[in-house]
């Protein structure tokens, strides 16, 4: 992408997805932001490095995303300042990841508001850095409990409510704090982190070759868009490309795992609102489509079988027919299902106007993907920058204004019943040809980004080659980042009783985004 | 007090101290097979209230006397009341204490030390689940008053015995009031016994729970006897329907071949009354929580209007 009126030199970068990549200096990267800010561009992710070893400082890198793609810039950060202008201040969505950036490399976002940390929870010091060279990951270290201020409330009657991270179901770990007035919310402020796993250090013990394995282990229920976008942004660094049977058996994996994903949502969105019959009804639909994953793929959730290069599977034409034959089952039972949903007058008074986002909020926060298409934000890269096979498939982007859960619901159900069109259209005409080709062996330095629409939204992952084929650090940011604030929002003016349902129709990772 | 009439009245006890279980898991596999999973076994809450007796009872370090005291209170005010109702035979030894007000008054009680002990140990979701039940309490009982205050019009007692003796010896009209009355009676048992759409029994939300809340940090015995009270509660509530609108059946104490009889008709409407509650629970989904006053006071609304019709027009 390039950005309008801004004097930088950026270069192509070679892959599937349109973008560039440019160094620029402190000015530029606030004048930048502010530029594709002011065209309707936002911020898709934003991480740091540690260059000192390879005669530089520290670096700090944004992807912006605008009508042409995507454009990464870089920041060179001198090891003795350690700081760099604050995007948050233009992109709310930066908050977050500019606090994790702290938390991993000790870099300051210069002039942020919000300076507590957000991926460290003592298990190590506020003095220690993991993405540092120096930082050495096999001492120990005693957890210490830390205190975090968090925004307090005050008024008449106004008490807190500390959920969290550990919940009466079996659930992943997040901490939420609503300050409320009797039933009625008046703040939520998230905690998280307590998934961390320090993927982005990980990374660097692999080769280029072997690093989808990791990517598609950040967030299980994504793992196919994880490891589709990592291979992109291998196959771009090694300006490769993947045969084109490869690319449709990868596009059918990913319309498999959004099919699963949505069914798995409209069924505990059914029960989150007491509507158990829903849970039992999607559930076995989920258990079929999985068991067909596995029989077709190897692997339930398709786990590795997107690699660098191809696929790692193949589908005969008996599955391919077991595919079109059960796509089109689910179907008639998820149209039968949608009509007892949108005629369930209990269920809709608790989906309709819950957890309201405006178009107009979730333009100012930054929200994309499943809710962002709920709210008006008619974002997919599956039509706006399709790669192979979405070039031949016409997706039809789902879209709503609503904003509230019935909204996210209704998304839900139509891009469910556009994926099972399009898994049996892939199905199809699939092809003919191998699965995966050769890599060549990176050259140091080089640099990839892949960029791919998952279930919740888009998954980006950025790659720079080191050394001896291994990763010298890579990146990988997933949709939650951007999302996550806006749940905040979402429930404001709610009752508490309604966060269960109106956090699950976001359904946002916590293991994608604690790292 | 005779000792055929203390064996009758033991075996009411006991009769609802198994069948309280055994209807829950009723209720349960209904619901599971109306919604096409597989049920679990009819005595999976015995089985359960077994395991409960049998592990380590945690408590927490603040817990104040009155949160050690209240599971056995909640209980023993469950057993009586499941007692005081007429549900095999009306002339039992504890039955000059069945008074229908004494009934509220019961259920009120275990209400009061249920919630006082969930805020006891400090815990947010504690206090959260006793101000809703409190919110839930405090409507439904008038509600309830005026159901039981209709079937005392018509048998000028609020004597539970007399009420169900009087019902049952009349011949089979359908009373417009009792019509009603019966509505508002099952609109107020959902939400008493924390059913469906009012409560999720099967919630794992913490955040939505009402009852479930106040029993989050019980374990153990304690959670065994709440447990126990909770199935007794509905138990209780089953049998003050069946006996007011379907007061067939049910057997004097002195004779003995109808109490023999009492029991299977007993089970036998408790089972169709289960399903009927499963379904409801099937179909139904769970209402926003400021639509419960809604409910209840239309159920009261129903309560109002089955008493002015037997007052008004005798009907």
């Amino acid at each position: 992408m390039a950005i309008s009126g801004l004097a930088i030199s950026d270069r192509r970068l070679a892959g599937e997805m349109p973008a560039t990549l440019a160094r620029v200096t402190a000015e530029q990267w606030l004048d930048a932001a502010r530029r594709v800010h002011e065209t309707g561009g936002r911020l898709v992710a934003l991480w740091g490095a540690d260059r000192r070893d390879d005669g530089g400082a520290f670096s700090i890198h944004a992807a912006y995303a605008g009508s042409d793609g995507l454009a990464i810039l870089e920041l060179p950060v001198a090891e003795e300042e350690e700081t760099y202008p604050d995007l948050s201040a233009i992109f709310p969505c930066a908050a977050r990841m500019q606090r994790a950036v702290h938390d991993l490399l000790g870099l300051v976002a210069q002039g942020a508001a919000d300076l507590r940390p957000w991926l460290r929870h003592g298990a190590w010091r506020a003095n220690e850095f993991p993405l540092r060279r120096e930082f050495d990951p096999e001492a120990y270290r005693a957890n210490a409990f830390e205190a975090y201020p968090f925004v307090r409330v005050a008024g008449d009657g106004v008490h807190e409510i500390p959920v969290g991270p550990i919940h009466a179901g079996v659930i992943e770990p997040g901490h939420f704090r609503f300050s409320v007035v009797g039933e009625k919310v008046l703040r939520l402020e998230e905690r998280f982190g307590f998934a961390h796993k320090g993927i982005d250090r990980r990374f660097a013990d692999f080769t280029v070759a072997e690093g989808y394995r990791l990517a598609g282990r950040c967030c299980g229920d994504s793992t196919v868009a994880y490891a589709w976008a990592y291979a992109q942004a291998a196959e771009a660094l090694l300006e490769v490309a993947a045969p084109p049977r490869a690319k449709w058996l990868r596009g059918l994996m990913l319309e498999a795992e959004r099919i699963a994903n949505h069914l798995g949502d409209l069924g505990a969105l059914g029960n989150d609102g007491g509507f158990g019959f829903a849970l039992a009804q999607f559930s076995r639909l989920r258990e079929d489509w999985l068991r067909l994953c596995d029989e077709a793929f190897g692997h339930r959730l398709m786990m590795d079988r997107v690699v660098p290069g191809g696929v790692a599977a193949d589908v005969g034409d008996a599955i391919r027919a077991s595919i079109a034959a059960r796509s089109e089952a689910i179907e008639r039972e998820a149209r039968t299902l949608r009509d007892i949903f949108d005629e369930h007058s209990g269920l809709q008074d608790r989906f309709i106007t819950a957890g309201r986002v405006t178009p107009e909020t979730a333009r100012l926060l930054g929200l994309i993907g499943l809710a962002g298409r709920a709210s008006g934000q008619a974002l997919d890269l599956r039509v706006d920058f399709p790669a192979e096979p979405y070039t031949r498939l016409a997706v039809k982007k789902a879209g709503h204004a609503g904003g509230d859960v019935a909204a996210r619901v209704r998304v839900r159900f139509e891009e469910l019943l556009e994926s099972l069109r399009l898994v049996r259209e892939i199905a199809a005409s699939l092809p003919e040809g191998a699965t995966r080709v050769e890599l060549p062996h990176p050259a140091a330095g080089a640099f990839g980004v892949g960029w791919v629409e998952g279930w919740r939204g888009e998954v980006l992952v950025a790659i720079e080659a080191g050394e001896g084929g291994r990763i010298r650090r890579a990146h990988a940011h997933d949709p939650s980042w951007q999302n996550w604030p806006v749940v905040e929002h979402a429930i404001m003016g709610n009752i508490v009783p309604d966060f269960p349902l109106i956090n699950k129709s976001f359904n946002l990772a916590y293991s994608g985004t604690d790292g | 007090m005779n000792l055929e009439g203390f064996l009758a009245q033991l075996a009411a006890l006991a009769t609802a101290l198994v069948l309280a279980p055994l209807l829950t898991g009723w209720v349960n596999q209904w619901r599971a097979w109306l919604q096409n999973r597989s049920a679990p076994p009819l005595t999976q809450p015995l089985r359960v209230l077994h395991k409960l007796f049998r592990k380590e009872t945690v408590m927490a370090h603040e817990a104040s006397p009155l949160y050690r005291a209240a599971p056995y209170i909640v209980f023993a005010c469950m057993l009586l009341a499941a007692a005081i109702i007429p549900t095999l035979a009306t002339t039992l030894p504890l039955a000059r204490a069945a008074d229908a007000i004494a009934l509220v008054g019961l259920f009120a009680l275990a209400r009061l030390f249920i919630s006082l002990a969930a805020m006891d140990v400090g815990t947010p979701f504690g206090g959260l689940g006793a101000r809703r039940e409190m919110l839930v309490g405090f409507l439904a009982e008038p509600a309830f008053l005026m159901v039981l205050f209709t079937a005392s019009l018509i048998s000028d007692s609020t004597s539970l015995a007399t009420i169900v003796s009087s019902l049952g010896q009349r011949e089979l009209a359908i009373l417009p009031s009792l019509a009603f009355a019966g509505v508002a009676f099952t609109m107020v048992s959902l939400a008493e016994n924390a059913r469906v759409p009012v409560d999720n029994p099967a919630t794992h939300l913490e955040l939505t729970m009402i009852h479930e809340a106040l029993l989050l940090e019980y374990s153990g015995r304690h959670l065994a006897l709440m447990e126990w009270a909770a199935s007794l509660k509905l138990f209780a509530y089953s049998c003050a329907g069946l006996a007011l609108f379907f007061p067939w059946g049910v057997a004097q104490a002195n004779d003995r071949m109808a109490l023999a009889f009492a029991l299977p008709v007993l089970v036998a409407k408790l089972a169709v009354g289960g399903i009927g509650l499963a379904l409801v629970e099937t179909i139904l989904a769970k209402m926003r929580i400021f639509r419960v006053p809604e409910f209840l006071a239309t159920a009261f609304l129903l309560g109002v209007l089955a008493l002015l019709v037997q007052l008004l027009l005798g009907a």
